[in-house]
């Protein structure tokens, strides 16, 4: 098998290339504002990097987040296409997961937490590096310090917010590479895994702004 | 013809997914998917539950676009796409799909221009445009006059709204009438029934003195606003009829009058329009009657190919294929406000001539004559 993974759903823009063994070649950038510039040609590079060629990936895993929006639907939609394109599976993965399956140094119980931006963190509680106990969820940090008082965290969110997150520890961001081992891990153990679907966790912000599509220029 | 280029053209700058492919200037397929419904609550479209839509409706309405065009993936020539102008997270979904969908076939990409596209798409409906062409682009997003000697590489713009773009000045006047979103169809159904002399609304930018090629609608939707009122706070009843009509009427006949001024002050014996507005009723009758007057020859599409839609893009992107334009590289982003004058989006290791410089001068005058 080849897996072709990428993920969106942070600040990093981030690819990797999984041959169902181990992994051949990965790319990370921090980017926030340039996920839709910056995914494409990272692909480019990694399969560049392993000597082969789009039309060789046999199944695609994509971070479905939570995470900010714009950027989120830039892995989405291109892990969509793909699999139309050249006709195979494309598989979701939570971000939060990805993200807890890299904390390997973590021993028991932790958290997982990233920056959702509005002074909230998108979070979910583990039990170990590859079981979440919660679901996934946007919230202030003050608001859930009870639910994570004593865990050690991992991720952008936590860092963040030391006086909820006291014990906070890297990784900032999720890595692809992360997210396609884990992914073949679970595929490799017969797991179902979940269909492409955007973890937005808020409802849209229904405002009309005003002059909303006034583009032509004057 | 069989060697003329095949191209899938992706649009998603504002509320309509929409996906169309094209043989050369041969309409094979237009699939529209529109989240219109869900914006109507709010009386306007609310980008964040229009990205959230393209990004669901996408790979079905690819899947339903080469479906009805009856062709292969594998067939096409080249993908274009919306690159701009339009909502920027909007706009970044069709991008995305493009990139991804060009790349995983190993076809060339063309990002292109909206505003180019709403003209180009004309080709599918009356065949190649006429060069130069002047086009008028009216719609909820864009109200403008433009001139273009090469679609795929010279449009000028003449003039554009100061404040208001027409359609929204529709969907305004249909709010203050309670009548719903989107204002346009409504609004001409309406004024059928109406008297478009019952009520002088104001004409924008219509003065001597006014700028030739811009409008304004902002002052006339005032007027409308205000004139309903004071209708109702003295207990009368609205008409709703010549209302619709007269408030019509004033776009309308504003909107005409420019465009084709614009024909005669530039020698051009044809407009074409486009855009949603294009649609309506009365614009098409009023521009038929006024070129007719003036002999001008008038190209206007059919309304499915006004508004906004996927086939347009394809158009455009045939035609970059056509004349050998460059292609767009794979860190091709989403522009919001992309200006008119950029036709496409050519790469960066291909060498550009494009950007804000153009082949022809501007300024003096009757260029195309
Ligand atoms: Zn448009």
């Amino acid at each position: 098998m080849l897996l072709l993974a990428l993920d969106t759903a942070t600040p990093a823009v981030t690819v990797a290339l999984h041959d169902g063994s181990d992994v051949v070649a990965s790319s990370s950038q921090v980017d926030a504002r340039r996920h839709g510039e910056l995914l494409l040609p990272a692909v480019d590079r990694v399969l560049a990097e392993a000597g082969t060629r789009i039309d060789a990936v046999t199944a695609v895993a994509v971070g479905m987040g939570p995470g900010p929006y714009t950027g989120l639907r830039v892995g989405l939609m291109t892990a969509d296409t793909f699999g139309l394109a050249l006709g195979v599976p494309v598989y979701g993965v939570c971000t939060l997961d990805a993200l807890a399956y890299a904390a390997e140094d973590i021993e028991g119980a932790f958290v997982v937490a990233t920056d959702a931006r509005r002074k909230e963190v998108y979070w979910a509680r583990y039990d170990d590096t590859r079981t979440r106990v919660t679901e996934p969820a946007v919230d202030r940090p003050a608001d859930i310090a009870d639910a994570v008082a004593g865990l050690p965290a991992v991720g952008a969110g936590a860092l963040l917010y030391p006086d909820t997150f006291p014990r906070a520890y890297g990784p900032e961001h999720v890595s692809a590479a992360a997210l396609a081992a884990l992914a073949v891990e679970r595929l490799a153990a017969g797991v179902e895994l979940d269909p492409p679907r955007p973890l937005y966790l808020r409802r849209p912000d229904a405002q009309v702004p005003k002059n909303y599509k006034v583009v032509t220029p004057k | 013809m069989a060697d003329e280029p095949l191209v899938l053209g992706i649009e998603t700058s504002c509320d309509e997914t929409g996906v169309g492919v094209v043989r050369g200037t041969t309409l094979l397929a237009d699939a529209v998917a529109s989240s219109v419904d869900e914006h109507a609550r709010f009386g306007g479209v609310v980008p964040e539950v229009a990205s959230r839509a393209h990004l669901e409706a996408m790979v079905p309405t690819i899947e339903r676009a080469l479906k009805d065009a009856g062709v292969s993936a594998r067939d096409l020539d080249g993908i274009a796409v919306t690159a701009g102008p339009g909502l920027a997270g909007a706009l970044l979904v069709g991008v995305s799909a493009a990139k991804a969908y060009a790349y995983a076939l190993g076809k060339p990409l063309y990002g292109v221009n909206h505003l180019a596209s709403h003209i180009c798409v004309d080709q599918l409906e009356h065949g190649p445009l006429p060069e130069p062409t002047m086009a008028l682009l009216v719609s909820g997003g864009h109200s403008s006059l433009l001139l273009s000697s090469d679609i795929t590489s010279d449009v000028r713009p003449l003039g554009a709204t100061i404040d208001d773009a027409a359609g929204e000045a529709f969907d305004k006047i249909a709010r203050v009438l309670n009548l719903g979103f989107p204002g346009g169809p409504v609004i001409d159904r309406y004024a059928k029934e109406g008297d478009p002399t019952a009520i002088a609304f104001p004409r924008g930018l219509t003065g001597p003195r006014d700028p030739a090629y811009d409008f304004s609608f902002s002052g006339l939707k005032t007027s409308v606003a205000r004139w309903i009122e004071a209708r109702r706070a003295a207990g009368e009843e609205v008409p709703v009829r010549d209302v619709s009509a007269s408030f019509q009427e004033a776009v309308v006949d504003v909107l005409t009058r420019k465009a084709v001024r614009a024909c005669r002050d530039e020698g051009v014996d044809h407009l074409m329009i486009g855009g949603g507005v294009a649609a309506n009723s009365r614009l098409r009758a009023l521009a038929a009657e006024r070129c007719e007057q003036a002999g001008i020859q008038l190209r206007v599409p059919r309304p499915k190919l006004c508004t906004d839609n996927g086939a347009m893009v394809a158009a455009l992107g045939a035609e970059m294929v056509a004349r050998g334009r460059a292609a767009s590289d794979w860190d091709l982003s989403a522009d919001s406000s992309l200006p008119v004058t950029e036709t496409h989006v050519p790469g960066h290791s291909h060498g550009s001539a494009h950007g804000h410089d153009h082949v022809h001068e501007v300024g003096k005058g009757n260029l195309y004559s």
